[in-house]
């Protein structure tokens, strides 16, 4: 059995098993020489996170499946045959997972495995959970917000409850927030979400309904608009009876706003933001950063019903625990993700975020709570279009 | 089987074959599809199924989808017409060109069509820009949504139409003449009445197509609930948000559309068999 | 009339000349805006960084393994749509049972329900959570979102295509020459390719290119049960909406302008077709 371990506070092995000690530690084969260190495995996260935040049912759970895997002892070692990982993501992240999993595989390999082939699949978050639901045989998911993967563990149960806890903050290995993406010299005057529901500011955002990114900016308003004492309801009404086009995606809508000129503002996730000041010319677009926004976590995780093979359960826990890295991470913050571990990343990519204000999806009572509430069919979203 | 099918003997040989082969595939690829949907639809029950399509948003994105599709076809009707016409009756450089592109729209990808037309109706894009200063808005508008789907259907009228402007007789035109009708007057009483039973199968042909048409409206249509958003992509939405049942429901109502209008086409191929013997 | 005619003559079984030349101005011009202004902007697109950006697309493997994955399809479906339709257009026109008219509004249904409808059917029938859908991929035979998903999308909606344009033509003449050739000791298969094929070739032919072009080019019903895996389960058509999602404008058009030359060529051999059919059909229509 092929496993993943970490020696130093960054350092990472890899070889086949060998032995246990009793603290937790196991003893690896590397090829060249024998290792021992904690084992990685998607309940590292789990761990560390018991350790330091005292769940203590979540870390009783992770010792008893380290406990698990270490008596599982050495199973017969896999050759290395080649691994297929399938990752069904998003729209956003598609430039981001291009150049990860190429920085995955030089570092996999490294490790003396055999080069991972890892396929993409990215489109509308929600177009793309119910294709997982319906049989897209996912490896990973790296999806915009936890209710779509929650849909999928509920609805197929190939992924555990508890699947937020098994990595690291929440599951998210980068995160975003929302801006305002305006035309050069913001025309309008647009600063905060305010000036959004005048009427002469027409206001670019995809459907809630079918996008991920979408659901973000709603609640971004809606927290805005508790915040100042106004009525959340009739404040997100007026906004959306200035938007002229719903496009299905986040892409649809930033090609909406960048390419056919439609629209004074785009509510984007800021690192669509700053693709298209990249991509488009910093001169075409300015970011309005508002006074309130909401800490989006994408999250990801492992569909553990679609593993077909212990090599491949490796290669995806791997996939996944190594966005953690500090190289992965550094990657994330040049593709405008807001990630966590800064120690690689360029100070340029760090720089550029400024200070927001923000309220987080807990503070509407998680996603099980908001996602029928809000956009579930006759819910708040719906209502905006009822009368 | 054959004595149990045939109404009437035949003495040509392979009617089980091609029977059999023709059951086969229409079962797997048409019908076993449709009994998932309509079974689907029996689960849920008459009475949820009402209740499921009973909403304005629903209603609206139905009629809009017909109302688009019916607008476009009338418009095919017109236009398509003329340019059948010109097609066949007179020779000009370029007619063999403009002829082969009518078929175009069947085969350029719709998604491919709905970007290309998004760019050219945007307010920025070439055509926009000139009807701009007209106050006209083109993309992202229902009128958008007729663009579309007068690109979709155009074929179908033009295709319908042609075969039997080319085998229109001249010797009632020519007698028409002689007995001192004016042009005009021929056109419209001698040779439209002829035209009629193709030109309304190509109007029905070009109105099923379009009802149901997707690719390329969304992008040049602005989605908005209520006003610009198609039943197709409320069946998407509605699969997105894992409602399966509600997605069936839409997806019935919309077959049953579709059943209705070819049964409606098929009479009209029937009627005018009947009247001038084939279309 | 009179009028006119003083000064040049106009056939009776025409418009006067001023019509004509706004019917051919109106012609021009209607196609110019609705049909090449579209054409063109792909292919304006598609150039906008030269040859060398359009080629550079081309060289993309997942833009080839969506070209390959299209071919495919189309290679399969066609055929197969080819072969119901001569086995329909024999069975309907050739003899007489119930349920005919029937039979042939059931043949034409998928030509009007919407793409999304279609493939919204297939996900109900084989999605992970039907009966039948769940024990096919129990049994590692995934349906949806794998290629026979994407061939089952296909064949649906390019399925009355080559059913349409025979079953009119055989109708049309009748079974007189078949029973002809039977009486004379001809076996079925020997009339079959001896007298009824050679008749109904040309409408084969298009109805073959037809299937072809909108095999190729079906985006709704496909986005619907393809996994949208680069690579594996990409289409050209899903490529392009990939590809153009990605800010990546040129590879998508290079792309889209690939697929309407496919469609254009698949146009050019039907045009060519008809103007060599062309006399044959004028003879077979004076007789």
């Amino acid at each position: 059995m092929y496993q993943t371990i970490q020696i130093g506070a960054h350092t990472l092995a890899q070889g086949t098993f060998i032995r246990s000690f009793g603290d937790g530690r196991i003893e690896i084969d590397a090829g060249h020489e024998r290792l021992s260190g904690r084992p990685v495995t998607t309940f590292r996260g789990a761990i560390s996170k018991a350790l330091a935040g005292g769940y203590l049912r979540g870390g009783l759970l992770a010792t008893v499946a380290a406990i698990g895997l270490a008596l599982g002892g050495p199973a017969p070692a896999v050759a290395q045959e080649s691994v297929e990982i399938l990752n069904v993501s998003y729209d956003p992240t598609r430039e981001f997972y291009r150049e990860y999993n190429e920085l995955f595989n030089a570092w996999w390999t490294a490790q003396g495995n055999a080069p991972v082939t890892v396929q993409q699949s990215h489109g509308g978050a929600g177009a793309q959970a119910r294709a997982v639901i319906d049989g897209l045989e996912a490896t990973v998911v790296t999806l915009a917000l936890s209710a779509d993967i929650d849909q999928i563990a509920e609805r197929t149960g190939k992924i555990p409850a508890d699947w937020q806890s098994r990595l690291p903050h929440n599951s998210a290995p980068y995160t975003s927030t929302i801006v305002f993406l305006v035309r050069d010299g913001n025309p309008k005057g647009i600063e905060d979400w305010d000036d959004l529901v005048t009427g002469d500011v027409q206001v670019i955002t995809p459907n809630p309904k079918t996008s991920g990114g979408a659901r973000w900016n709603f609640l971004a308003a809606w927290g805005y608009a508790q915040q100042n004492g106004l009525d959340p309801a009739e404040f997100v009404g007026e906004l959306y009876k200035n938007v002229p086009v719903l496009d299905t995606g986040a892409r649809g809508s930033t090609t909406t706003f960048t390419q056919r000129g439609v629209g004074d503002v785009l509510l984007a996730w800021e690192n669509e933001a700053f693709l298209a000041l990249a991509s488009l010319g910093e001169d075409a677009f300015d970011i309005v950063v508002p006074s309130v926004s909401i800490l989006a976590e994408p999250p990801v995780t492992l569909v553990d019903g679609n593993i077909t093979s212990d090599a491949q359960r490796a290669a995806a826990e791997a996939y996944l625990e190594h966005l953690y890295s500090p190289e992965a991470q550094a990657l994330a913050l040049k593709h405008f993700y807001r990630a966590w571990d800064t120690s690689e990343a360029a100070p340029e990519d760090v720089a550029r975020f400024p200070e927001v204000n923000m309220v987080t999806v807990e503070d509407f009572g998680g996603w099980p709570k908001v996602q029928p509430e809000y956009f579930g069919e006759g819910g708040v979203f719906d209502q905006i279009y009822q009368e | 089987m054959r004595a149990g099918i045939l109404r009437s003997p035949s003495p040509l040989p392979g009617f089980g074959l091609s029977f059999g082969i023709m059951m086969t595939v229409l079962s797997i690829v048409v019908l076993l599809p449709i009994a998932a949907l309509l079974g689907r639809g029996l689960m849920i029950g008459p009475a949820d199924l009402w209740d499921m399509l009973n909403s304005r948003r629903i209603w609206s994105a139905l009629t809009l989808s017909f109302r688009a599709a019916l607008i476009a076809s009338l418009f095919n009707l017109v236009f398509g017409l003329m340019l059948a016409w010109v097609l066949v009756r007179y020779r000009f450089w370029g007619r063999r060109f403009i002829d082969a592109a009518v078929d175009l729209p069947f085969a350029l990808p719709t998604a491919v069509a709905g970007i290309a037309l998004t760019a050219l109706y945007a307010p920025n894009g070439v055509f926009g820009q000139a009807l701009a200063p007209l106050g006209l808005q083109v993309a992202y508008t229902e009128v958008g949504i007729w663009v579309a789907l007068v690109f979709i259907g155009l074929p179908f009228v033009v295709r319908t139409v042609q075969p039997v402007i080319e085998e229109l007789e001249p010797d009632l035109e020519e007698v028409s003449a002689t007995l001192g009708a004016r042009r005009i007057y021929t056109l419209r009483r001698v040779i439209l009445p002829t035209l009629t039973p193709a030109l309304l199968t190509g109007f029905a042909l070009a109105l099923a197509r379009s009802v149901g048409e997707y690719g390329s409206v969304i992008f040049i249509a602005g989605n908005i609930p209520n006003l610009t958003e198609i039943a197709p992509l409320l069946i998407v939405i509605r699969l997105e948000e894992y409602n399966y049942d509600a997605a069936a429901a839409i997806g019935i109502a919309m077959l049953v559309i579709s059943f209705a209008m070819l049964l409606a086409i098929n009479a009209i191929q029937v009627w005018s068999r009947r009247r001038i013997g084939n279309v | 009339m009179s009028d006119i005619a003083l000064t040049r003559p106009v056939p009776v079984t025409s418009e006067p000349p001023l019509a004509r030349y706004l019917l051919i101005g109106f012609a021009v011009v209607f196609v110019t805006l609705f049909l090449f202004a579209p054409l063109l902007t792909v292919f304006a697109e598609a150039l906008r960084q030269g040859w060398a950006g359009a080629l550079d697309a081309l060289r993309l493997p997942d833009a080839q393994a969506a070209i390959r994955m299209t071919l495919t399809i189309a290679a399969i479906a066609v055929p197969i749509n080819a072969a119901f339709g001569i086995a329909a257009a024999w069975a309907i026109t050739k003899f007489d049972f119930r349920g005919k008219a029937f039979l042939i509004t059931l043949i034409d249904l998928p030509f009007s329900v919407s793409p999304v409808v279609a493939g919204l059917m297939l996900v109900l029938l084989f999605g992970a959570n039907s009966t039948l859908g769940g024990w096919l991929i129990a049994n590692d035979m995934p349906i949806v979102f794998a290629f026979p998903g994407i061939l089952l999308a296909t064949l649906f909606i390019t399925f009355p295509f080559v059913a349409r344009e025979i079953i009119p033509v055989m109708m049309e003449q009748g079974r007189a020459e078949e029973e002809a050739a039977l009486t004379l000791g001809a076996s079925g298969w020997r009339t079959f390719f001896t007298v009824t094929l050679p008749n109904i070739r040309w409408a084969l032919l298009y109805g073959v290119l037809l299937c072809n072009a909108r095999a190729m080019g079906e985006f709704g019903a496909v986005a619907v049960v393809s996994g949208k895996i680069r690579g594996e389960t990409a289409t050209m058509p899903t490529m392009i909406e990939m590809f153009y999602n990605e800010y990546l404008s040129v590879a998508a058009f290079t792309l889209a302008a690939v697929l309407a030359m496919l469609a254009l060529l698949t146009l050019l051999l039907k045009s060519l077709l008809e103007w060599r059919h062309a006399d044959l059909l004028a003879a077979t229509r004076r007789h």
